[in-house]
């Protein structure tokens, strides 16, 4: 595929993403959920994402906010990229997608449609967006085996509110 | 167009002006920098540049210390332009004007000092929803520590706080008001001197956020009997890390100081200290002194400008900006009637304004998306955030032409990613 026939196509799935966003809106109630809502102060864009699980296994990702092109389109591809994994796997694959927007080495068949994003490297200024949704999963799913570790039955729900994270920042 | 025939108080055109501003030069993705930012902060002139220069390479010591020549010539300079600054926003005393670190410490110190002092429980704070965070959430934090109420006065349509509204949400309870003197995100303006005098018949304080209005207007502290005008120097010219707050001196003669240290002090005992006066009780430890005489240049250079020649060239390319943005018509400009200071509040339709703002970047435009730290006036508004385009006089209608074919262009947001 020419460099120009990829670009219309990732073009093609973006706006895709964007205007018919996938599981899209929050479930009315909450419980069962592990509900995560991250803003990023400097911008206003605002995400919650809602993280079913059984045992391992991740039954259904809900995803709600106010943000950009890139950080809706980004959202919605992350919540049909890790809905039906378990946990280990959905971890792999953000941790795929964070290096791709990093330009680092990443394994392009982990992180289907989000390969789109890739331009995203060439943005510093927009990482933050392409990774806001990313970013609340991989919080919602730290909290569940944390909770799960100590015991917990009630494990997997609970709600947890945020200012987007400075855990990418590099270590001084 | 127009600015041909428009000149500065020293007689030069847009065109000489921009050489004094070495930014003027500079590329973003490819293309010469266009800088629609100036709310945020403006470019520098050369002149401000070098005043910081000669200080750190021929006279960088500490200011107010010892009694060598050298300390006693930064001394010096570093006075001058607190007498400066007082002539030139009209204060009555240089011992009027507190050097901080912007306009947020500025009115801190205010709500701090003053206001820890005056308020009591079920007195009233006087803010309008259309403040900069800067201006509200100091105000918020006083109100909350002394059980106080904060009264959110609401803007006419244009975002303009009248006398006649302000009068609405005054009473026997009111002891401060605090008002923008311009708006950052709507452009209007506020007359402050009626505001002041409806406030001072109300008994309470008036405080002022000056720091878009100084840019467009030079207060007069006296005349318009202010009690407090806040105002920083990167907003108007100068460096950043440097800002004003003016006060009335019996008010200011009856406030503590807020931070303590060197500098602010008169006697050290054991157990016990005493202060020094106004405004040194204000500035402990080392000021920005670099900064400071940087702000002198930034004064000078706008006396040699003239206000009236940054109001007229504001005012023509704001028109300009508003009438070729509703040709266009692919947007909703929020504040269609307050472009005379430069500053337009829009949205493209159907865009998010991080996207339309990565279309702008792509072209060399630098413009604010976001909330610009004005989260009230969004509320006002009912938007979650919008583009704002804010011009100085250093800008040329070219630039504004060139802005507004990029605006035509701006739906087509997912250009930067391929």
């Amino acid at each position: 595929m020419s460099y120009s026939d990829q670009s219309h196509l990732f073009r093609q799935i973006v706006m895709d993403h964007y205007r018919n966003p996938r599981n899209k809106g929050l479930a009315k109630d909450p419980r069962g959920y592990m509900t995560v809502r991250l803003k990023n102060p400097s911008c206003g864009d605002d995400l919650t994402v809602q993280i079913k699980t059984e045992g391992e296994k991740i039954l259904e990702i809900r995803q709600q906010g106010e943000g950009c092109s890139i950080c809706c389109a980004s959202a919605s591809m992350m919540s049909e990229l890790l809905e039906a994994e378990t946990i280990s796997e959905a971890e792999e694959i953000i941790r795929q997608f964070k290096l791709m927007v990093q330009a680092e080495d990443y394994d392009a068949e982990k992180i289907g449609d989000a390969v789109s994003l890739q331009g995203v490297s060439r943005l510093p200024q927009r990482v933050k967006c392409a990774t806001l949704g990313w970013q609340a999963a991989e919080r919602g799913l730290k909290q569940i085996q944390k909770n799960r570790s100590e015991g917990r039955a009630d494990h997997h729900e609970g709600a947890i509110e945020a200012d987007v994270d400075k855990e990418d920042e590099h270590e001084i | 167009m127009c600015e041909e025939k428009l000149l500065t108080a020293d007689g030069r055109s847009v065109a000489d002006i921009r050489k004094d501003f070495p930014m003027t030069e500079a590329e973003e993705n490819g293309h010469p920098l266009i800088y629609f930012n100036n709310g945020a902060t403006s470019l520098k002139p050369e002149c401000v540049l070098k005043v910081m220069d000669d200080y750190y390479r021929h006279y960088g010591v500490n200011v107010a210390r010892g009694v060598d020549a050298i300390g006693y010539k930064a001394t010096h300079a570093f006075e001058e332009v607190r007498e400066q600054t007082a002539r030139f926003i009209g204060a009555k005393k240089a011992s009027e004007i507190v050097y901080v670190r912007n306009t947020t410490e500025a009115l801190n110190l205010v709500a701090y000092s003053y206001g820890n002092q005056v308020l009591k429980e079920g007195d009233e704070i006087v803010v309008s929803a259309a403040e900069h965070h800067a201006n509200y959430v100091p105000w918020q934090e006083l109100a909350k520590r002394k059980k106080a109420r904060l009264v959110v006065a609401e803007p006419d349509e244009n975002g303009v706080v009248t006398p006649e509204i302000l009068e609405n949400y005054l009473s026997d309870k009111t002891k401060i008001v605090a008002l923008f003197h311009i708006s950052n995100v709507l452009g209007a303006s506020n007359d402050l001197k009626a505001l002041a005098e409806r406030t001072h018949e109300a008994g309470a304080v008036f405080v002022a956020d000056g720091a878009q209005g100084i840019v467009h207007e030079r207060p007069d502290v006296t005349d318009w009997d202010l009690d407090f005008y806040a105002f920083s120097a990167h907003k108007l010219l100068g460096p950043t890390g440097i800002g004003v707050l003016w006060g009335k001196k019996e008010l200011l003669d009856q406030m503590p100081p807020w931070q303590f240290g060197g500098e602010m002090i008169d006697q050290v005992d054991i157990y016990d200290t005493t202060y020094a006066e106004v405004p040194q009780r204000f500035e402990a430890g080392t000021m920005p002194i670099a900064e400071v005489l940087g702000m002198g240049a930034a004064l000078d250079y706008v006396d040699s400008v003239g206000y009236d020649f940054i109001r007229r060239q504001n005012e023509i390319l704001g028109k300009r900006m508003v009438e070729g943005l509703q040709a266009i018509g692919n947007n909703t400009v929020y504040n269609p009637n307050n472009y005379a200071n430069g500053v337009i509040a829009y949205n493209i339709d159907g865009v998010h304004p991080h996207d339309a703002a990565g279309v702008y970047d792509r072209e060399g435009i630098s413009l604010r998306a976001g909330h610009h730290c004005n989260q009230p006036t969004m509320r006002f508004l009912d938007v979650q955030s919008t583009l704002r385009a804010s011009v100085s006089f250093y800008n040329t209608t070219e630039e504004v032409e060139k802005f507004l074919e990029v605006s035509k262009k701006a739906g087509d947001f997912l250009d930067v990613l391929f």
